[in-house]
């Protein structure tokens, strides 16, 4: 007998309609504490001196639409068991998608073995910070509405409509998505925890092509949604959620009608834009961009196992150290720059009750008045930067994949004085205000960087003047950080994000918010980025 | 559970359709087992062995079409996953793109699968990476690395009789080795479907040389500079051209092979006459399955000949549309080189760039395909035929149309990751900004 009908009995009569929604109910708690006492037991008992085990059952769902058509409606699901265990001072981690008893048991023992066979070329042994056990306990992601519960017709009518507006208002093509996942995972450890937790997130997105046959060019915009750690009321419009100006952005509430109208209008804008003058100009940063650079050149070079080499042969080291955080006096940017990691942050992507090593989630600086004050680590890193607790930063992409160092939530504080955007325009000579994430890249060490966007505004003496098209800004990190020039008040703060934050070998995606004010960065390298083929 | 031979795998594809109450029904199972070591340090940091198999359905009623995916297999869990697909069937709206399915074909047999590489283990892993700790240590280099074995299986059946299975194995190694004033950094990668071909000791050689060679860099200004790529640099290049040959991106004119006025750029002579590419599941170095998730014949198909576009591929309901053939896109590509080696393209080279790799690869206009991005772990400048001194590395703005076009010499071309490509010597490449990191 497979796992599925040992799991959900409910669901074994043959020839019986089967409601789609049912893996919602999940796992019996205690089945699953049952099984996490097999792998723990199994694993001590083979000379473990640590162990833990995730249970996860993994959904997501998929509704793509183009034009006037449903391109595909998907729902995916993956039960399965990772075992992760250290022995002989050694990692080892094994994981299956059998998650009986037996082949539990037996998971346990290949863990480690294979930490075993590491541990004859093994370093230093691993120590892990202490870590109390919190005896069984459960969290879940602070829903309204959970996206799996809700009809698909009514998703499929939401995406249409939303078409429908863009082809009205003459866009060549649209596609759009919603995309929703549900992370149901058990996790227990040696130390004494079982944390039982449901986990919600949703994207909801779109892209306006607008195609001029004549001159064979094309363009695109794309939405100005987020992913959210939220249920389906992401879709519910909400006026006060609405952040009004030259085009309305949105914080906690999306507006997918509205955002796709006013999309389709600015793409025929952004066609007919001027190209820009490459040269020095000031940066107005919208949220809706900003969270990239944040994620990109503050977010990445501050996780500790970058810094510590441990991700050299991927994502690459950083140009921060040990020495600069212990200095207490490195300016990773002026006064105005305060960064906090936050895994607590409501409707947040990285928001958990514990992260995947069991560790309650908290929030920190990163970055206090300018100076450089903390990483991001977990429990295996922790005393290497002199902490006697884990900050909570370990997850996994699924059952499957071994945890390891994650983003949390990294965000910029708001400005501490009043300041709105419009005052902010007021004051700039000659810039650029960018909505909207495109193009980015960064170097392995995130020193040098190139961020597009999807709308860009000329400010001339104060003013908005019109749409520029083919820009692209390149800068250097701290000097970045340094060049930031005024912060908008919390009235204006937002979050941005992405599910896919790639890290580690073999790769896995981590799903991580940054929040923002509109922020203004003077002085900063504008290149013009069209060329003729 | 992980591998199931052919029979099994049509076991459980026939029992998941006996379920079927749709007009048409599609079942794909995939499987795979492995294990990977990770290093960093010049010490493990994880490793696992990873063994997974996942189903996806799709059912159609008339044009209405709803999927789903499952990993357990009993028969509940079959019918739960086939119930669930058919009633998001039920919820869809007709799709007028749906095409109904491919009937029974018969497919050639592929030659994806090694059977010593399908028996790695946790040891001879272990092994691999001693060797590679040995080198670094030797050269007094820091080594993070990862060597990665799977074997993985994939079979497909349908309700109008098709199916098909093919079993597929892999290895892969890279490894990045640092000197401890972090002041110079040497990579090297490479993929193999014979276990038998990785030499991890040679491999990690060639990094540390990489990373003593890099030591102490000097700044050059940015600008426009004749490189020659090593082959994995070229292959960091190509990767988005290749997915811009389809046929309907292009004829939508969204696409950097759409025609100005309508149309497309198929039998242009886009590039240099050198540049010579095509797919061939039966290439030894880089096989693949020899049908598609469609379950459509994959065979030898040239993309560029001689510098023109010979092929676009099609979708099933795109060819049904225009009349023509469905194409499978390009997947796993071959570009051709000459016999010259590295070294003898460094010896042509008046005034030039090595570049090992590049990194961070991303698009900055679909229109023109510019790319941006970054040299990584050894960027060298050479005069006069020779390799004078290291340099710091660059960010570039450049397309890989316009690289093509630019095309001076090609060198014998070898397998990195999911291509074959050449080494190149490229003129005019456009580097942008200088960057700090190494």
């Amino acid at each position: 007998m497979g796992a599925g009908a040992f799991m959900l009995p409910g669901l074994s009569v043959l020839g019986n309609s089967i409601d789609p929604l049912q893996a919602l109910d999940g796992m019996d708690v205690g089945l699953k504490k049952a099984l996490a006492d097999v792998a723990l037991n199994a694993a001590r008992s083979k000379g473990a001196s640590y162990a833990d085990i995730r249970i996860g059952r993994y959904l997501n769902q998929f509704v793509a639409t183009r034009e006037n058509r449903v391109q595909g409606v998907a729902n995916t699901e993956s039960f399965g068991v990772g075992i992760r265990v250290i022995a002989d001072g050694c990692w080892g981690f094994a994981s299956s998608n059998n998650v009986e008893k037996e082949n539990i048991a037996k998971l346990a023992e290949r863990a480690v073995a294979v930490a075993k066979a590491n541990a004859k070329i093994q370093g230093e042994p691993v120590k892990l910070a202490p870590q109390k056990g919190y005896g069984e306990v459960s969290w879940k992601s602070p829903i309204e509405r959970n996206a799996f519960e809700v009809p698909v017709k009514e998703k499929v009518d939401l995406l249409l409509n939303t078409n429908a507006i863009a082809m009205q208002g003459g866009a060549s093509f649209v596609n759009s998505v919603i995309f929703a996942v549900n992370e149901q995972k058990y996790f227990a450890s040696t130390d004494g925890s079982y944390i039982d937790q449901d986990i919600h997130r949703i994207y909801p997105n779109f892209t306006v092509t607008k195609i001029d046959r004549s001159s064979g060019k094309f363009d695109t915009i794309r939405s100005l949604s987020t992913p959210m750690g939220m249920g389906y009321e992401y879709l519910e419009p909400k006026e006060s959620s609405k952040v009004k100006g030259i085009v309305t952005r949105y914080k906690d509430r999306y507006d997918i009608l509205e955002d796709v109208k006013a999309a389709t209008a600015n793409v025929d804008e952004k066609m007919k834009a001027k190209s820009v003058e490459p040269g020095k100009y000031d940066m107005v940063l919208d949220p809706s961009h900003l969270w990239l650079t944040i994620h990109e050149s503050v977010g990445h070079p501050t996780e500790l196992d970058r810094v510590l080499g441990y991700e050299a042969n991927y994502a690459g080291t950083s140009f921060l150290s040990l020495e600069r955080l212990n200095s207490k006096k490195f300016n990773f940017g002026n006064k105005l720059v305060n960064v906090v990691a936050d895994k607590t942050q409501k409707g947040s992507l990285g928001a958990v009750g514990y992260d995947d090593e069991g560790v309650a989630c908290k929030k920190w600086d990163i970055v206090k008045d300018g100076i450089l004050v903390n990483f991001q680590a977990t429990r295996d890193q922790a005393h290497m930067i002199g902490l006697n607790e884990s900050q909570g930063c370990s997850y996994a992409q699924s059952w499957q994949d071994v945890q390891f160092q994650r983003m949390p939530n990294i965000s910029l504080q708001p400005g501490k004085e009043k300041l709105s955007v419009d005052d902010m325009i007021k004051n700039v000579e000659k810039g650029i205000y960018i909505i909207g994430d495109g193009s980015f890249s960064i170097d392995q060490q995130r020193y040098n960087f190139q961020f597009g966007g999807q709308m860009f505004y000329e400010i001339k003496e104060g003013k908005i003047v019109g749409m520029l098209k083919d820009v692209a800004y390149q800068s250097n990190t701290q000097e970045f950080w340094n060049a930031c020039g005024a912060v908008c008040d919390e009235s204006d703060y937002r979050l941005g994000g992405a599910f896919n934050d790639g890290k580690g070998q073999p790769s896995q995606s981590n799903a991580v918010s940054h929040g923002s004010s509109t922020t203004r960065f003077n002085g900063v390298n504008v290149i013009n980025t069209a060329r003729k083929i | 559970m992980g591998i199931l031979s052919k029979e099994e795998a049509q076991a459980i594809l026939k029992k998941a359709l006996s379920f079927s109450k749709a007009d048409e029904c599609e079942v794909s199972l995939d499987g795979s087992e492995g294990g990977n070591i990770r290093y960093a340090r010049n010490a493990v940091s994880t490793a696992g062995d990873m063994s997974s198999m996942d189903l996806a359905i799709s059912s159609t009623f008339g044009k209405k079409t709803g999927s789903a995916t499952i990993n357990e297999f009993d028969d509940a869990s079959l019918e739960k996953v086939v119930r669930r697909s058919e009633e998001l069937a039920q919820l869809a709206p007709p799709n007028p793109e749906y095409v109904s399915l491919e009937g029974p074909k018969t497919f050639a047999e592929s030659i994806t699968y090694n059977s010593a590489t399908a028996a790695v283990n946790p040891d001879i892993r272990a092994e691999a990476v001693r060797k590679s700790l040995e080198v670094a240590k030797a050269a007094n280099l820091e080594a993070a690395g990862f060597l990665e074995n799977t074997t993985s299986f994939r079979a497909i059946m349908n309700s109008k009789g098709l199916f098909a299975y093919n079993k597929d194995t892999d290895v892969s190694f890279s490894v990045t080795t640092r000197n401890q004033a972090g002041t110079g950094s040497g990579y090297v990668s490479n993929s193999f479907n014979d276990v038998r071909k990785l030499d991890t000791l040679a491999l990690t050689k060639i990094a540390a040389g990489k990373a003593n060679g890099s030591a102490g860099a000097r700044a050059i200004e940015p600008g426009k500079y004749t490189v020659i790529l090593e082959p994995l640099a070229a292959s960091d290049m190509l990767s988005n051209l290749v997915r811009g040959f389809d046929a309907r991106g292009a004829e939508e004119g969204r696409s950097f092979m759409s025609k100005k006025g309508g149309g497309t750029r198929l039998g242009e002579q886009l590039f240099n006459e050198q540049v010579n590419i095509y797919s061939d599941p039966f290439n030894p170095d880089l096989p693949s399955a020899t049908w598609n998730d469609d379950g459509l014949p994959v065979e030898r198909t040239s993309w560029v000949e001689k510098g023109v576009v010979k092929n676009l591929s099609y979708s099933r309901f795109w060819a049904q549309k225009k009349g023509v053939k469905p194409l499978p896109g390009a997947g796993r590509i071959i570009m051709e080189g000459g016999s010259a080696s590295l070294e003898e393209l460094i010896k042509s080279t008046e005034k030039g760039i090595l570049v090992t790799r590049f990194w961070y690869i991303r698009s900055v206009d679909p229109q023109t395909l510019l790319l941006t991005g970054l040299t990584r772990d050894g960027t060298f400048y050479i005069e006069n035929g020779k390799i004078m001194f290291p340099i710091k590395n660059f960010r570039f703005n450049e397309s890989p149309i316009i690289m093509l076009n630019n095309v001076e010499a090609l060198g014998k071309a070898e397998r990195n990751g999911s291509m074959i490509v050449p080494p190149m010597k490229i003129r005019d490449f456009t580097f942008s900004s200088l960057s700090d990191a190494v």
